[in-house]
């Protein structure tokens, strides 16, 4: 779908941790100054996977290059091409926001009034320029995050990586968060890599790589994967969830998809289908409602699951775990 | 190689920040072998007489107490590699395009300039101990420090390399502290305690440092040297023994730090 070459360029890359497979197989590209986005529960692998982008963790097979260089053999080309804002915090909180920063910019070599002039720029971008002598310590959440996102550019990489980058923050933050990636990208034209399990979050995304037990299970666009659900989705609740789901299938051929005592289906036209539907159902209906589908409804159709955390089952937590102990 | 070198420098710098930052390090670092020397020397002074011609017990114990500090702070260097791991830093410091060497160097570095900085301070209180101070002791006494906390700031890389929490860690170290100061000779001379305990000494690579630091105050004297095999150990044997632990210490620390990253 891109014409330049692009920017990260994976190719059936594998993770193993022992027995366990934390990514299997994976391949795709990003095109330069896309976003792009790794859906996926939690345990999934898409940190395993970006660990293995940015040098941090040795892919078992496959290979992976980022800005043109090999992830495995050159690993101080492919570090000094990349920003990375990570899951959890990793700053000095002991040392003020610049000297965080300063710090950043000697271990990247970077030339001193360079160095200067992009902490003020970056600073000033993430609305942290007033505190910027103020312990890290003091800071919220919020602000510790934007710190980190400024953090990750200012040695100028092509790439940058974030890894869930509005976890833990409300959502006044996370909007917040999301208006700095958005300017970033038109200011800067930096290519932007980033992993979530919010679905909205995903919606920022030019494209989107469904992840699931360390597979891609889809990879298009956000409307490109709505598409592809098939037409609209409607939600229903009925007395008896199993016999009506049965009745669905048997008499208009269609397969829902049955979470809790909720039924969904996805049919073409759904204004049209609805009046009929309700009517020639024989189950009593307790409530019923008809939308375009969502990424929610993406996933659930990719993986015949709902993304939420209590969702994931023993492997899953077990490279979460991993994941969180590296 | 230039990855080496800036990681050297660049993990020193943020160690220094840190140790300047915080002031109740600062202070705390000062007073613990202020402690030791004011409680101990008037406690023991009174009822050990001299050790050597011309030196008292208070004498005696100074270059111990400073080797002590050097000891102390550079075992606990490792600790920063502990807590940058649970804090989260390790990984800015690990995705950075600086060598693991570099890192491991920059944090024996870092917690070297800090050990010479207290040893430096503690000369503020050789005149008041009735210690003799003059500018060959102190240019003496510098190479000796910075070589010393080197080498064991390897060691408590090393420890720090296989430590998940910042509690183990200093567990393991005052576990290990105090075997090392109290067979090293910081409160009695090694060659008059029973044959056993001198055995145990000489196998203290710590004697040898505490040693070479009182050599530098005190000059070499029959009653206190260290002999080993029957040779009596000189200031530039001691050093290069601490130089070649180090080196040792040091190679393990980074094979183990970059191996498990």
């Amino acid at each position: 779908m891109t014409q330049t070459a692009p920017i990260v360029d994976v190719h059936e890359l594998s993770k193993r941790f022992g027995k366990l497979e934390a990514v299997k197989a994976v391949t795709f590209g990003v095109a330069p100054g896309e976003i792009f986005g790794f859906l996926g529960p939690n345990g999934a692998g898409k940190t395993t996977t970006i660990n293995m982008l940015c040098t941090l963790v040795t892919p078992t097979t496959g290979t992976a290059r980022v800005n043109g260089f090999d992830v495995v053999r050159q690993r101080s080309d492919v570090r000094r091409s990349i920003g990375l804002v990570f899951q959890s915090t990793t700053l000095d909180e002991y040392l003020s926001a610049e000297q965080n920063l300063r710090f950043h910019g000697y271990a990247y070599a970077m030339p001193a009034d360079l160095r200067e002039r992009r902490m003020t720029e970056l600073l000033e971008m993430v609305e942290l320029a007033d505190r910027r002598t103020g312990s890290v310590r003091l800071y919220s959440g919020g602000m510790k995050r934007r710190l980190e996102i400024a953090r990750g550019l200012l040695h100028h990489p092509r790439v940058l990586f974030l890894d869930e980058p509005t976890l833990g923050l409300d959502p006044q933050t996370r909007r917040k968060i999301w208006d700095h990636l958005l300017a970033l990208r038109e200011r800067e034209g930096v290519t932007i890599f980033l992993t979530t399990h919010y679905m909205d979050e995903a919606e920022h995304c030019d494209r989107i790589a469904v992840i699931d037990h360390g597979k891609i299970v889809g990879l298009d666009t956000p409307d490109g994967l709505k598409h592809d659900v098939g037409g609209d989705v409607i939600t229903l609740q009925a007395d008896d969830t199993a016999g009506a789901a049965a009745e669905i299938r048997e008499r208009y051929g269609i397969t829902p998809t049955v979470t809790g005592d909720a039924i969904s289906l996805q049919v073409e036209r759904g204004e049209e289908f609805l009046p009929d539907f309700v009517r020639t159902l024989s189950r009593r209906i307790r409530s019923i409602g008809l939308r375009r589908p969502t990424l929610e409804d993406v996933f659930l159709h990719l993986t015949g699951r709902e993304i939420r955390d209590e969702g994931i089952d023993e492997q899953q937590a077990m490279v979460a775990r991993i994941a969180r102990w590296r | 190689m230039s990855e080496v070198w800036r990681g050297t420098w660049v993990i020193a710098y943020r160690e220094l920040l840190r140790f300047v930052s915080e002031r109740s390090r600062l202070v705390g670092s000062f007073l613990q072998p202020l402690l030791f020397l004011v409680i101990f020397g008037a406690g023991f002074g009174n009822v050990i007489g001299a050790l050597a011609p011309g030196v008292n017990f208070i004498q005696f114990m100074y270059p111990g107490i400073i080797a002590m500090g050097v000891l102390t702070t550079s075992l606990f260097a490792g600790i920063s590699v502990v807590a940058d791991r649970e804090f989260g830093f390790l990984r800015e410091v690990l995705v950075a395009p600086i060598a693991r060497s570099g890192i491991v160097l920059g944090k024996a570095v870092g917690a070297a300039a800090v050990a010479l900085l207290q040893a430096l301070v503690m000369l503020v209180i050789a005149p008041i101990v009735g210690v003799r101070l003059d500018a060959g002791i102190v240019l003496g006494l510098v190479p000796i420090v910075i070589v010393l906390s080197i080498a064991l700031s390897g060691l408590g890389i090393l420890i720090a390399s296989f430590m998940r929490s910042q509690q183990g860690f200093q567990l393991l170290i005052q576990l290990l502290i105090f075997p090392m100061i109290f067979l090293a000779g910081v409160f009695f001379p090694i060659n008059q305690a029973p044959d056993w305990l001198k055995v145990l000494s000489k196998v203290n690579p710590m004697t040898y440092g505490v040693d070479a630091i009182r050599q530098v105050f005190l000059g070499s004297s029959p009653a206190l040297g260290v002999e080993l095999f029957g040779h009596v150990m000189s200031v530039g044997e001691e050093l290069l023994f601490a130089g070649l632990l180090g080196a040792v210490l040091l190679g393990a620390a980074v094979a183990a730090f970059s191996r498990q990253e």
